[in-house]
């Protein structure tokens, strides 16, 4: 059997659900997290993205550096690609009116 | 870190790391007179305006002749001449008054653009020679104000160059110098960790808000910020939200207090860390931290920024190994040897510190052998912000 790829990502507090890629990976990598446990990438993620430690369901934050960066917009998936097409930001958001 | 370096000291009892003849119009058409006394004498330190200042602007002059009058003042210009159309508005007297030997030159007086550019190069060459043979000599870390920048921000600026930096930071700090971090805009969703720093409540309050009030005129265009904020370039590097971009951006400051809240191209009365009122646009950042007293920037960029001023080093410094082999020609520092363990923040952190002092002492960064020279004024929100 292939051996599996192998990525690495760097969680930066121990409340983070969110990890940076080092060096891009494919779906099906096992990621290397430094501060955490290792997760397998379930799709393509570029360096300098964030992996999902954990499974997230819409409305729930996305935490780095310990602190609160957006909310899920929709289910995200351990392993998965954190980004724009499923996070969005709570600050400056005019168009919500609030 | 030791105590003093070979500077520039001036009779203000500011000191400078380089010994600039600075030629600065103080009107648009003056930008042809400085643009031809360039090309005849090629080591002048030159900027041309960008529109027309009007001091009848109650907006827009205070942060634009602040402006003016810091690059006239500046500690790294030996001599400084304004140029300008028939009237200098004040400030070649406000700059004397400082200490600084700044030379009026009016196109009125000396009979239009090419008798200008006649006299003012010969005189420009005379001070240039003067300048190039004054001494270097000891003088005090403590005196030294570096800007801290960001620009092109990618995933990895809050994990390798912006907290390395804020290691230098730091140090500097604890050497009784002055460090400026900026862009309100880039505090969105991390104000309160610097707020928590400020040295007394009442600061710490006027902090958040001055961020607040650059969120509000956001909301108020009733759109949402994330069209710029994060920039499609950023979200290409792997940043989401700006508060992701802001929590990244706030770690060049270390782990200082904030002494001090300035207005844009404001000189800081405090030392320590001391927050500026800028926009995030690089260039502009730029400008008003030099014009602020700023004698080196150190610039992180994930994307690749090439950027520079006339007459303070920009030290540039890649969040990560591709983007400092791809623009090799334009950085100074390569902090993405953070993330395959070759260094560590800390040891980034050094390295930044032995740089600034090294392009103190004379050292040119790679910004100055590129040429690379930037200048932007920002036309403010001056009593509009609760400053």
């Amino acid at each position: 059997m292939a051996a599996v790829a192998r990525g690495r990502a760097l969680r930066i507090d121990g409340r983070d659900n969110v990890a940076t890629i080092v060096e891009g990976v494919a779906a099906g990598d096992v990621v290397d997290v430094d501060g955490g446990v290792p997760v397998v990438a379930v799709e393509a993620i570029p360096a300098g993205h964030k992996v999902a430690l954990a499974d997230v369901e819409p409305g729930g934050q996305i935490v780095k550096y310990g602190e609160p960066i957006g909310v899920a917009t929709r289910s995200i998936r351990r392993g998965g690609l954190v980004h724009v097409h499923n996070v969005a930001s709570q600050r400056g958001r005019g168009d919500l009116g609030r | 870190m030791t105590g003093s370096f070979p500077g520039y000291a001036r009779p203000t009892g500011r000191v400078g790391v380089r010994n600039h003849v600075l030629v600065l119009p103080l009107d648009l058409v003056a930008n042809s007179v400085v643009r031809q006394v360039k090309r005849r004498v090629p080591g002048v330190a030159t900027v041309e305006l960008p529109f027309q200042p009007d001091p009848a602007d109650p907006v827009v002059w205070p942060p634009v002749s602040r402006t003016l009058l810091g690059y006239l003042t500046h500690p790294n210009v030996a001599r400084a001449f304004a140029v300008f159309a028939t009237d200098d508005h004040g400030l070649v007297a406000a700059a004397r008054a400082q200490g600084c030997p700044v030379e009026a030159v009016s196109m009125a007086q000396l009979g239009g653009l090419a008798r200008t550019v006649e006299v003012l190069a010969l005189q420009a060459e005379r001070a240039l020679g003067e300048a190039a043979a004054a001494p270097r000599q000891p003088v005090p870390v403590a005196e030294l104000v570096v800007g801290l920048e960001c620009g092109g921000s990618d995933g990895f600026s809050g994990l390798t160059a912006n907290p390395a930096l804020g290691v230098a930071s730091d140090l500097l700090v604890a050497a009784g110098a002055t460090t400026i971090l900026a862009e309100t805009t880039e505090c969105i969703g991390a104000e309160h960790l610097l707020a928590r720093r400020a040295t007394t409540p009442e600061l710490g309050e006027r902090f958040l808000r001055l961020v607040h009030a650059a969120e509000a005129e956001a909301m108020t265009l009733g759109v949402d910020i994330r069209g710029a904020q994060p920039s499609l370039g950023n979200i290409a590097g792997g940043l989401t939200t700006i508060e992701e971009k802001s929590l990244g951006c706030v770690h060049k400051g270390g782990h200082a207090p904030l002494t001090e809240v300035v207005a844009f191209a404001q000189r800081p009365a405090q030392r320590g860390l001391v927050f500026m009122d800028t926009p995030g646009h690089d260039i502009e950042q730029l400008t008003g931290m030099v014009a602020g007293g700023a004698q080196l920037v150190v610039f992180t960029t994930g994307r690749g920024t090439p950027t520079g001023s006339a007459i303070a080093p920009v030290v540039k410094v890649a969040t990560n190994g591709r983007t400092f082999r791809k623009m090799q020609a334009n950085m100074d520092l390569d902090a993405g040897r953070i993330l395959t363990g070759e260094a560590s923040l800390e040891s980034m952190g050094h390295e930044i510190l032995e740089k600034l002092l090294a392009v103190a002492a004379g050292e040119p960064t790679r910004s100055e052998v590129m040429e690379e020279s930037e200048f932007a004024l920002f036309r403010g929100h001056e009593g509009a912000w609760p400053l």
